[in-house]
């Protein structure tokens, strides 16, 4: 059987049919790609086969977990020892802040009060676990494995213990997709804590760090400086922790001054993460205003549109487009 | 007979699996630029093993599935394999009678390809170059192949599948 079929496909001519053939579906997946690309099916697509993709997706994670399950299980007593006697101090530590702070908590809350302010600074928080699996795209992704059903939605700040991670991206059922802030497509709008300077810092190329393109030439950066997040833009709420300039250098245009900075949370190693719920609320101008006026049904129809826009002020205003220029910086994925 | 043949379906099918369960499996961030392309080792594998097993539909099949777990743009891994099967295909007679370490040669060229074509599509997509340690995985697929490949067919062999 094996000779005969050797026989019909020569060893040196290809046949036409296997080209034609290859030219179909090389032109199917460019048109797959290209209408992906543009409407982003591929989601909603992995949405509706979530039910077979996510156990797949806990499948694969299960030499991680058995790994790390391994690492404690076989791990020598002195080093467990050493770590709980770590983990004991730091507790100690925290707890004395806390509670130092607390009374500062509440005083700001009451004269937040006094000013009538909405900020609080209470975190709404869920506690997420990392699935260990390689999702490709040079690693800037991470699953979670909380999804849709326990409200999770698009847009979340993710955070660990030691500063922010990245953003919900995408959402199945029972688990979802961050992006980091370590990916190159991402900005995240941050002020440098020392001299309160506002900037934008872009995952770096290089992976595993920040850049900072932008900073203008007369600023004062010095490396060891922290980033906070600065709250522009709605996506992220001021005063998490971003990262620590590690150097600072003129640009190639001469322009600008370019800062690289290391990210503040441990981006390879978190096990756990935190969930913000509550959105900050974006800053800048309030949203538009509805025109007040008559309702539709009783207005003239002929005159209507010189009358309301030559009479009434309030609709004139309300046609001004709100500026929507803090909401750019956001890191919202592309 | 047909047990036979149920059995090599099976164990045909379950190969692909693995391969993508082992794409999917996260290795240390250390190791992360060192592993290889599994689906592609695989059906390189099948394409010279066996006769008219694997297609370019098959293949294709299988990238959008792959495409599917991993999440980055849908057909990106079809187009990737279908290019691959399609060169295996084209010269499968002289891939297997060529002595291990030139098969091993053919095997880094065709993988090196696919880098390239990977490439092509990410920086079409609008992604940014990657690091020079992306490039390494190639060199690994190419080390595993002659294990890979001694590997399956001893297995091949003890389960007396076609």
């Amino acid at each position: 059987m094996a000779r005969a079929r050797d026989e019909s496909s020569p060893l040196f001519a290809g046949n036409a049919a296997g080209t034609l053939r290859l030219i179909f579906y090389l032109a199917l997946t460019m048109v797959l790609m290209v209408l992906d690309h543009r409407n982003s099916w591929l989601w909603r697509l992995r949405y509706t086969a979530s039910t077979v993709i996510e156990p797949i997706y806990r499948l694969a994670g299960l030499p991680a977990v058995g790994i790390r399950t391994a690492s404690v299980a076989f791990a020598d007593r002195e080093r467990l020892t050493d770590q709980n006697q770590r983990l004991r101090e730091d507790l100690l530590l925290a707890n004395a802040k806390l509670n130092r702070m607390s009374a500062v908590a509440v005083q700001n809350e009451r004269l937040k009060q006094l000013l009538d302010t909405q900020h609080s600074l209470e975190l709404n928080v869920q506690l997420a676990h990392v699935i260990g699996v390689d999702m490709g795209a040079y690693r800037y992704q991470i699953t979670l494995n909380v999804g849709a059903r326990d409200g999770v939605k698009p847009g979340q700040p993710v955070i660990d213990a030691h500063g922010v991670m990245g953003q919900i991206k995408e959402v199945l059922p029972t688990t979802s997709v961050v992006m980091l802030i370590t990916d190159p497509s991402h900005a995240i709008p941050v002020t440098i804590e020392r001299s309160g300077l506002r900037t934008v810092a872009y995952g770096s190329a290089d992976g595993g760090q920040l850049s900072l393109p932008n900073i203008p030439l007369a600023a004062d950066v010095r490396p060891g400086d922290h980033l906070l997040t600065s709250g522009l833009g709605g996506r992220f709420p001021p005063g998490f922790p971003v990262g620590e300039v590690r150097s600072v250098a003129p640009s190639a245009t001469g322009m600008f001054q370019m800062a690289q900075a290391d990210p503040a949370a441990d981006i390879d190693r978190s096990e756990d993460v935190l969930l913000l719920h509550d959105q900050a609320e974006p800053d800048g101008p309030p949203a538009p205003i509805t025109p007040m006026g008559p309702p539709a049904d009783l207005a003239p129809p002929a005159q209507a549109t010189p009358a309301t826009s030559a009479s009434s002020p309030s609709g004139a205003f309300a046609k001004q487009p709100a500026t929507p220029a803090p909401a750019d910086s956001s890191g919202a994925p592309p | 007979m047909s047990r036979q043949q149920r059995l090599s379906r099976w164990w045909f099918l379950g190969t692909l699996a693995l391969a993508l369960l082992l794409m999917l499996v996260p290795l240390p961030s250390v190791l992360e630029p060192f592993k290889p392309y599994w689906p592609a080792l695989i059906l390189l594998y099948w394409c010279l093993e066996s006769e008219d097993r694997v297609t370019l539909g098959m293949a294709f099949a299988l990238g959008l599935v792959a495409d599917l777990l991993n999440g980055v743009v849908l057909g990106e891994q079809a187009m990737r394999l279908c290019a691959l099967v399609f060169i295996a295909l084209r010269f499968r007679s002289r891939l297997r009678f060529f002595p291990m370490w030139q098969q091993t040669l053919a095997v880094l060229a065709l993988l090196l390809n696919d880098r390239i074509l990977l490439l092509v599509v990410r920086v079409l997509s609008g992604a940014s170059l990657p690091p020079s340690s992306w490039w390494i995985s190639p060199f690994v697929g190419a080390l595993l192949w002659p294990f890979l490949f001694l590997l399956l067919d001893d297995l091949r062999a003890r389960l007396r599948i076609q």
